[in-house]
């Protein structure tokens, strides 16, 4: 499997990603700059965390019209592995491939901790490494994390499983039944605030997001 | 009651980035017709004061804390003026 790390004009985490997919994981995997028009030859797409185009206009706005977009969407139609982490996860929302959206905080303070998620769906195919209801400790680091979703929409996101994490104790920026992130229905585009890709070494703090890859490494693997 | 909405945006003189790629992100999407694209934000104020007060008021607040003189320009605007006294 080969791995796409989308880079925007903005993009802070980009380096991270690709570290741990390539280097902790050992899949193959190269950057890709916003302004490219194809991703042939890749199977999966990884969207890193920052301030693309500066969060002007809301957070992701203006990265859902890259040029490279339409082929971020044309994988995820086909069932590609997408997955997007903070402003990866704002991106998804704002392209219409994951429902919902993300506004500011809800105490208007940046948060920057370590935080304990529960994992509330382990079937998925971003979770199978994950025990089930595991407890895990990952890094957020966002202003505008609080996710918001209408009724009917929350409604759906339950009925199919596609709550993937919470955030375990107290809700750190005021999300709607404390979500830290959410699939797809199809269950091949995972958008979350928190950054797996930041704990993935012992020595580093913690390594509960290496299950995350290993999940989509195995999983998606042939498909 | 008045109610009074105030508009701010940058002066034509200040280069506003995020206008700038809000522009090219609308030339991405194909429309190639924009050729300007300025942005900026309003206030809705109720006051309980009469119109001329309420503008007077409204331009005291924009003065000192909505607008930046050095780069910033706004407009007031007193939105029930028709229905002034009705309340």
């Amino acid at each position: 499997m080969k791995f796409a790390v989308i880079q925007f004009p903005g993009s802070n985490c980009d380096f991270d990603l690709l570290w741990a997919i390539r280097d902790v994981m050992g899949a193959e995997a190269e950057f890709v700059w916003h302004d490219e028009k194809s991703l042939a030859g890749f199977d999966g797409v990884l969207i890193p965390g920052g301030f693309s185009y500066g969060d002007y206009l809301r957070c992701g706005a203006i990265a859902s019209f890259a040029n490279i977009m339409p082929e971020i969407k044309r994988l995820a139609k086909e069932g590609k592995p997408v997955f997007g982490t903070c402003n990866g996860f704002q991106i998804l929302v704002e392209s219409g491939l994951l429902p919902g959206v993300l506004i500011r905080n809800e105490a208007l303070k940046f948060v920057s901790k370590w935080q304990a998620l529960k994992v509330e769906n382990n079937q998925s195919n971003f979770t199978t490494e994950y025990a089930k209801d595991a407890l895990i400790n990952l890094p957020i680091a966002h202003g505008e994390g609080q996710y918001v979703v209408d009724e009917a929409q929350l409604a759906e996101l339950k009925a199919n499983g596609q709550i993937i994490f919470t955030y375990a104790d107290e809700n750190p920026n005021g999300s709607v039944e404390k979500i830290a992130g959410i699939v797809n229905k199809e269950g091949n585009v995972l958008g979350m605030m928190p950054h797996p890709e930041r704990a993935m070494e012992e020595l580093l703090g913690g390594a509960d997001g290496v299950d995350l890859f290993a999940s989509v490494l195995k999983n998606f693997v042939g498909k | 009651m008045t109610k009074v909405r105030v508009y701010v945006a940058y002066k034509a003189s200040i280069l506003d980035p995020q206008a700038q790629a809000i522009k090219a992100a609308t030339h991405k999407m194909g429309y190639q017709e924009v050729t300007e694209l300025n942005v900026g934000k309003f206030f809705d104020f109720e006051f309980d004061a009469e119109a001329e007060i309420a503008r007077a008021k409204a331009i005291e607040i924009a003065n000192e804390l909505l607008a930046n003189p050095n780069m910033e320009t706004y407009k007031v605007e007193i939105l029930n003026e028709q229905s002034e006294g009705a309340n």
